[in-house]
């Protein structure tokens, strides 16, 4: 029995380094949810024999994870553009962009800059813009024509029909809508500590009208789909695809301040398959490949001219979402310094494990 | 010449234990005490440190959630005997043999799916929109769905019913050594069923409930799937805060010193529950 055991575990082994070699031209990218779709895989396939394998994950696993390696695993990874320097400076997983071998006519050139300067680490930009959007309010307007603000999310009148998540943007979109502004203080640890604990302070306080927290962006658009939930606070595609199916469902971008975020390219520091990362980022940012992407997810893009590509309704979501006064108002992530995300932590912990 | 096979036979078979657990178990274990015992100082350099240990005697939110975890393991394993012995009495003593294999295989049928599909099975059931609310309502027993999820006594629930199988094959094992008889003659000694169960039923199947309880404590301790998912916005489980340390705070440090204290702790409360059954952990686990 044992000894068949063996055997066994014996040929199973031999088939995963006989199959690891045989695929040489794999590229293993480290990435969210919808960020690689199927027809986009196969495309790159096609025209570049590159099989791509997908792993999906959020911007704390993804650090984490190339971390526990030192960089290696992954070709790619799709981090937020604030998550990259301070990480970088400490943990070295990444390598610096070789900008000769992208190709720079394809990106907005207002969203290179701001990414080159937001990733800059001993004078080397470390990645590259894939697309943008932004947090605010899910809201559904039949059951909450009113609702318009975060401070929504506090807002006994929808008791039990409320949920967000348990993260660092939730924290920071309350500090914007108690009237603070929270990025300010990134540089100022024990100030926004003191901000924390008075956003802490609310969610603790009205913890009893929350649904639940979401973790997962199907399962919330499930709990608005089927009106279990009228207000939360989620991404901008989510809302969209939901208004797809129901009118009364949409995106709002709060008083407040929508909050901006920026996903970008960033190749791990040991990166088997360069060339292959490269050559995916030049891929997806082609404005007729970014434009199926924009049309499928419902994310703004990087690409430059992959807007005039893009479906109607896929721009009238923007148009219908954000009047100009609410683009003004965006809040765009600075990128985080150290310390802060221990302090985030344990407020957030804490705000779960209260009653 | 034969002395030797025999020992180079034991060398090759014991290897792959030995390899196991020294480079899966050991050497891990030790790199995590490595990194608990290590701290990061006011400049941001990494210095030897017991903080990490301190922090979770004196931040009253970590040593709470672990008390809270470890009384509702120890809640769930005595939920999941109760519920667990007269099926197992069941099955070994009432049922006819021929029925008997296939009343263990229908218990062990909901584990040949993953954990997390048996908990959306859970959800999906217990949801607002859900199967039980639906039916409820249709029938009038309800005026208006009701939430069920994301409550103690739902996770609860979703725990005892993860664990039920570990705690019932070491429960059937000892109960097809009790000898009929016994109860037979209690009987006709007049003995009441009370009477049986305790003076003959449990003694006997002592080192059956201890080794079930456990791995049961164990699994439930150490689950983090279920208490998430279930228990939502109340269910802070201790696993979940050394996720939170590792994945959130960027600290491992941190996290592998609550990883430890885990392990200590949950070995601490064993030892006790074996110590109270007077029961010797090397018989338990035959």
């Amino acid at each position: 029995m044992f000894k068949k055991t063996c055997l066994s575990l014996m040929a199973v082994l031999f088939l995963a380094v006989f199959t690891m070699s045989a695929g040489a031209q794999t590229l293993e990218i480290l990435t969210w949810k919808g960020y690689a779709p199927k027809v986009l895989v196969e495309k790159f396939k096609k025209e570049t024999g590159i099989d791509v394998k997908v792993t999906f994950t959020n911007n704390e696993e993804m650090i984490a994870k190339l971390r526990a390696t030192r960089g290696a695993g992954f070709d790619l990874a799709q981090p937020s553009q604030d998550r990259i320097a301070s990480v970088q400076a400490k943990y070295k997983i990444y390598q610096a962009m070789d900008f000769a071998k992208i190709n720079k006519g394809q990106i907005i050139a207002s969203m290179l800059k701001a990414v080159k300067d937001s990733t800059m680490v001993n004078g080397s930009p470390h990645a590259v813009p894939f697309c943008w959007g932004t947090s605010g309010l899910v809201i559904n307007k039949k059951m909450a024509p009113n609702a318009s603000d975060y401070t929504d999310l506090l807002n006994p009148k929808y008791n039990g029909r409320i949920s967000y998540r348990l993260k660092r943007p939730t924290l920071i979109a309350l500090g914007f809508a108690l009237g603070d502004n929270p990025f300010a203080k990134y540089s100022d640890v024990s100030a926004y500590k003191a901000l924390m604990d008075k956003v802490s302070g609310e969610l603790i306080k009205n913890k009893g009208l929350v649904k639940n927290y979401w973790s997962n962006g199907d399962a919330l658009l499930q709990l608005m789909r089927s009106g279990e939930v009228f207000v939360a606070m989620a991404w901008d595609n989510g809302g969209w695809k939901l208004h797809e199916e129901n009118p009364d469902i949409d995106f709002v971008a709060p008083k407040s301040g929508a909050l901006g975020w920026i996903d970008t390219f960033a190749i791990p520091a040991k990166a088997k398959n360069v060339d292959g990362a490269y050559k995916w980022i030049n891929f997806m940012l082609k404005p007729e490949n970014a434009a199926v992407f924009t049309n499928l997810e419902k994310y703004g893009t990087a690409s430059n001219g992959a807007t005039k590509l893009t479906d109607k309704k896929v721009r009238g979501n923007f148009e219908r979402s954000f009047p100009q006064a609410d683009i003004d108002n965006i809040k765009w992530y600075p990128p985080v310094p150290a310390k802060l995300e221990s302090i985030e932590g344990k407020i957030l912990d804490k705000v779960k494990a209260s009653k | 010449m034969k002395q030797q096979n025999i020992r180079w036979g034991l060398v090759i078979f014991i290897t792959p234990m030995l390899l196991w657990l020294l480079l899966l178990i050991v050497l891990p274990q030790l790199d995590m005490l490595f990194m608990a015992v290590r701290a990061e100082n006011d400049l941001g350099e990494m210095g030897f440190s017991l903080i990490n240990f301190k922090t979770f005697f004196f931040e009253p939110i970590y040593w709470r959630t672990f008390a809270r975890t470890a009384t509702f393991a120890i809640f769930v394993t005595f939920l999941t005997f109760v519920i667990t012995l007269p099926v197992a009495f069941y099955i070994t003593k009432v049922v006819s043999p021929k029925f008997q294999g296939f009343l263990a295989v229908l218990i062990l049928m909901p584990f040949w799916v993953s954990e997390l599909v048996r908990v959306y099975g859970w959800m999906i059931l217990l949801r607002e929109s859900g199967f039980i609310n639906h039916f409820l309502v249709k029938f009038h027993i309800l005026d208006k769905p009701v939430e069920m999820l994301y409550n103690d006594a739902t996770m609860i629930m979703g725990l005892v019913y993860t664990s039920m199988l570990f705690m019932l094959v070491p429960l059937l094992s000892v109960l097809e050594s009790l000898d009929n008889s016994l109860i037979e003659a209690a009987y006709d000694l007049g003995a009441n069923m009370w009477t049986i169960l305790i003076k003959i039923i449990i003694p006997h199947s002592m080192p059956g409930i201890v080794s079930g309880s456990i791995v049961v404590f164990m699994l439930t301790l150490g689950n983090y799937l279920t208490p998430n998912l279930m228990g939502g916005k109340n269910g802070l489980w201790f696993t979940e805060q050394i996720y939170n340390q590792f994945i959130a705070s960027f600290n491992w440090n941190q996290g592998s010193a609550f990883g430890f204290l885990l392990l200590i702790l949950s070995s601490v409360i064993i030892w006790v529950g074996l110590k109270l059954s007077k029961q010797k952990l090397g018989q338990v686990m035959q």
